[in-house]
């Protein structure tokens, strides 16, 4: 099973950069929204 | 089209998870460099399915420069940021295959510069049309666009045109492969290009929304200029 920690690292790796990439997207959805509610407020 | 988009998004998580089964249960392992091969289910799709965020942001920098329209240019904007985070995974799992295989890190070979080159294009792309604040930063940024995507093929034939450290490419290399990896390879870059596409939806939606907003403010501000939000 060698090069089992690589593998492993890679997929982690990737996954990680696209959960990290769609976080970014939901926080700023998260901010439009309470921009909206404010824009709606006045 | 909002209902399809969970559904959609089950749809491509089932995929997702097929593929992962494939490419570390079901494709054989290789013989000579054991399981730090399968990196390869993983690195190949996300570099086809950048190169193809790639050229769809060079087809929407091309009709936003002819026609002007918005749609265009959010398309471009939107395929060129999901582009570099598929090129950055590609980037960052080469090495760790390479590590093991090759006993380094990064060599400065043609086909691992381009492809760092190309990353680096777009992401300076990414800084235009963040940090640029005019009416022609879309124009420019679908000029520097025109410019990145001639660099596709580049760094796809670089391999062929040059002597280079990196394996030949899997279709067209002359080369054979296991139908099972193929199969696993395949259904990995399915995979990856239906969430591709998912995650430029939502981005899409996201910037429209975006743009929404900034003109909401803009109209108010103008209405109430003393009570500008921003």
């Amino acid at each position: 099973m060698t090069g089992n920690p690589y593998l492993l690292a890679a997929y982690v790796v990737t996954w990680v950069i696209h959960i990290g990439y769609i976080s970014t997207i939901l926080t700023r959805y998260a901010k439009l929204k309470r921009e909206i509610l404010a824009l709606k407020k006045k | 089209m909002k209902k399809a988009f969970p559904i959609l998004g089950v749809l491509t998580a089932i995929l997702l998870s097929y593929a992962l089964y494939q490419a570390l249960v079901v494709a054989p392992t290789e013989q000579t460099m054991g399981n730090v091969q399968r990196i390869f289910y993983y690195h190949v799709p996300s570099a086809w399915t950048a190169f193809i965020l790639f050229f769809v942001n060079f087809g929407a920098s091309i009709v936003y420069l002819m026609t002007r329209k918005t749609a265009a240019d959010i398309v471009a904007l939107v395929t060129a940021e999901v582009g570099v985070v598929f090129c950055t995974v590609v980037l960052v799992t080469g090495p760790i295959w390479a590590r093991p295989v090759w006993g380094i890190w990064w060599t400065w070979d043609m086909r691992l510069t381009s492809t760092l080159v190309l990353w680096l294009i777009y992401v300076s792309y990414l800084f235009l049309r963040r940090f640029s604040s005019g009416g022609q930063t879309p124009s420019l940024a679908a000029a520097l666009a025109v410019l990145g995507a001639l660099c596709v093929p580049f760094v796809y034939f670089s391999i062929w045109f040059f002597r280079t450290q990196h394996p030949q490419p899997v279709m067209g290399g002359g080369g054979s492969i296991d139908p099972r990896m193929l199969h696993a390879l395949l259904i990995n870059w399915l995979a990856f290009s239906c969430f591709a596409f998912l995650v430029c939806w939502s981005r899409y939606r996201l910037e429209r929304l975006q743009r929404d907003v900034d003109q909401a403010h803009a109209l108010q501000s103008l209405l109430d200029p003393r009570g500008s939000p921003r």
